[in-house]
């Protein structure tokens, strides 16, 4: 391992992100501060309980889940766009670096990103709602796990997109509804029969689950099943990364 | 001593079935440096791009520094510097933390001191604080240079380090590349101007439609083909030249108004003398005269046109 080429990456993407550390800061929190204001106060009015935790708080998980999902894609995917997009690719593609070290190093950046923003996020739900977190080595495992994973799917997709569009293309179309249709904002024993049984074809749905139950000990699915989900997410997006730079797919021409 | 770079009969065939490289074999020599002309498209950034690790040559053989660039990418791509034909750059970082990365990317340890140098001696230091995109052109080929001598590169590929450059530009160029050779970097660089080539390269290399079509030292090359021309104008127009001078290499042209002598600088006589001796005994007279010499250029274009002449003839 090249450690030293990693580390380079690793602070070139950071130093990206601090010179805009305002805006990856305030961001989030005006956000989360909305979702409760809409969510919290106009629908938890309505709805005051699920499973015996206020709604207010019922949501935290579901929208830490939903930021960071989305922050992770978006960073990964755009950290390793833009250099194809101006060119400044042939760097890495010349340097005496493997794959492992590429990917460790955007990744790396991405999901430190999302996680910051992941923090950020509980840090101003609590001010609003009493947090509780009653596992917390799994709360953590879980965040930096989705941090993971899906900044390791947000740079499969800055590999595969030859323009913005479709940078934005699949975060906008699959990942975000995923993730709304995921149980971020409700519980899925709330919804009909028939279509809890098609939730639990959205994988979301078990990382959202898993994360909630380490806060509240409320799990739509087996706890195991939510690991094992995520787990084998990852193995997924590292086993295609490893084909891509194998057969130097949409990188060496 | 092996060579720096062997090239074994590289070839690449690009995703849609073109052919840019048909079989290239080429050993470039520790130390020396070596220009590539040929015309656009004619394969020498598709060459580059195979050494470098940018495409994969579709087969053949190329090692650097006795490393498989394919099997051995890490060895070989230590040894490598590459200046791209694109000014490929981030527009929003400074130039510090642009050359930085570089060496970082290849694994170099931290050294301010010696980025400081290479800055300096390329006129960035005064611009390492600025923002490429507040970078003229020319100072931006500069980056290009300083990163890719950012992790002290055994052997530097200069993809037309001149493009689009100032006459002062380019000469300080050329004292960079001289400062290299002297610090025992090889170099190989490609480039449209022929006195580019002349003023620096020890060897030069000529390639066009994906093939080598030559390879030579620059003062061998520029005697074998260094041929002079003596051209005759003369009073009266031949209709072909008389068997009284079979002897000698000459030719008609501007419809028999002109005799060309070609002759070899380098040989004991030149034969004009002689010629001009066998001339009078044969009763042409002549009008005028005016010798040129080939210039590195024509035998270029010569090589390359003779070589396309070929193609569509095939
Ligand atoms: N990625 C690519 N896919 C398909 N064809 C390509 C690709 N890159 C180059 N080519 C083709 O390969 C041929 C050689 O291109 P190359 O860039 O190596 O030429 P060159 O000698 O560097 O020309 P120039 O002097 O214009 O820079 C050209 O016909 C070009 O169109
Ligand atoms: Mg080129």
């Amino acid at each position: 391992m090249n450690w030293m080429a990693v580390g380079a990456i690793y602070r070139f993407e950071m130093a990206r992100f601090f010179r805009t550390i305002v805006q990856s800061f305030v961001a989030p929190v005006i956000t989360t501060s909305l979702y409760f204001v809409v969510f919290g106060a106009a629908i938890g009015s309505r709805i005051d309980e699920v499973e015996g935790v206020s709604y207010g708080a019922f949501i935290v998980p579901g929208l830490v889940m939903l930021s960071v999902m989305t922050q992770a894609i978006s960073n990964a995917s755009f950290g390793i766009y833009f250099p194809k997009f101006i060119g400044t690719i042939y760097e890495l593609l010349s340097a005496p670096i493997n794959f492992l070290e590429i990917v460790t190093g955007y990744v790396g950046a991405a999901a430190t990103k999302a996680l910051f923003i992941g923090v950020v996020i509980l840090v101003t739900a609590s001010m609003f709602v009493p947090l509780r977190v009653e596992h917390p080595v799994a709360m953590v495992a879980f965040l930096m796990l989705t941090c993971l994973s899906f900044a390791l799917m947000g740079f499969i997709i800055g590999i595969w997109a030859s323009n913005f569009e479709q940078l934005q293309l699949v975060p906008l179309l699959v990942v975000t509804p995923l993730i709304f249709l995921g149980g971020a904002f409700y519980s899925i024993s709330m919804l009909p029969e028939f279509w809890q049984k098609v939730a639990l074809l959205n994988p979301v749905v078990y990382l959202i689950s898993g994360f909630r139950w380490a806060f509240y000990g409320l799990a739509d699915v087996p706890v195991l099943v939510s690991l094992l989900a995520i787990a084998g997410f990852t193995a997924l997006c590292l086993a295609a990364i490893w084909r891509i730079f194998q057969t130097g797919w949409r990188l060496r021409a | 001593m092996a060579p720096m770079v062997e090239i074994r009969d590289a070839r690449k065939v690009y995703d849609g079935g073109f052919e840019a490289l048909k079989g290239v074999t080429l050993d470039i020599e520790d130390g020396e440096i070596l220009a590539l002309l040929g015309p656009n498209g004619a394969g020498k950034t598709t060459l580059i791009s195979c050494i470098c690790g940018i495409a994969l040559p579709s087969s053949g053989a190329i090692r650097v520094g006795g490393n498989d660039v394919v099997t051995e990418y890490r060895a070989a791509r230590d040894l490598i510097g590459l200046v791209p034909q694109e000014v490929n750059l981030e527009p929003f970082e400074t130039v510090w933390s642009t050359v930085r990365f570089t060496r970082g990317v290849f694994g170099k340890r931290r050294d301010d001191a010696l980025l400081e140098d290479l800055l300096k001696q390329l006129s960035l230091w005064d611009k390492r604080n600025a923002k490429i995109k507040e970078l003229s052109g020319g100072m931006k080929r500069r980056v290009l240079i300083a990163k890719a001598l950012s992790h002290e590169p055994k052997v530097l590929f200069l993809d037309e380090p001149t493009a689009g450059v100032d006459v002062e530009l380019r000469r300080d160029m050329w004292r960079i590349v001289d400062g290299l050779r002297a610090s025992g970097v090889t170099i190989i660089l490609t480039t449209h101007y022929i006195e580019e080539a002349e003023a620096i390269a020890d060897r030069i290399g000529v390639i066009s439609g994906g093939q080598l079509l030559l390879v030579e030292e620059k003062a061998a090359l520029m005697t074998r083909l260094g041929r002079k021309e003596l051209r005759i104008d003369l009073q009266e127009p031949l209709g072909a030249v008389p068997d009284a001078l079979a002897e000698f290499d000459l030719a008609l042209a501007d419809d028999g108004h002109t005799l060309v002598y070609s002759y070899d600088t380098g040989a004991e006589r030149t034969g004009i003398a002689r010629l001009m001796t066998e001339m009078n005994a044969a009763g042409v007279i002549l009008k005028d005269l005016r010798t040129s010499q080939n210039t590195l250029e024509d035998i270029f274009v010569n090589l390359v046109h003779d070589d396309s002449t070929e193609e569509t003839g095939a």
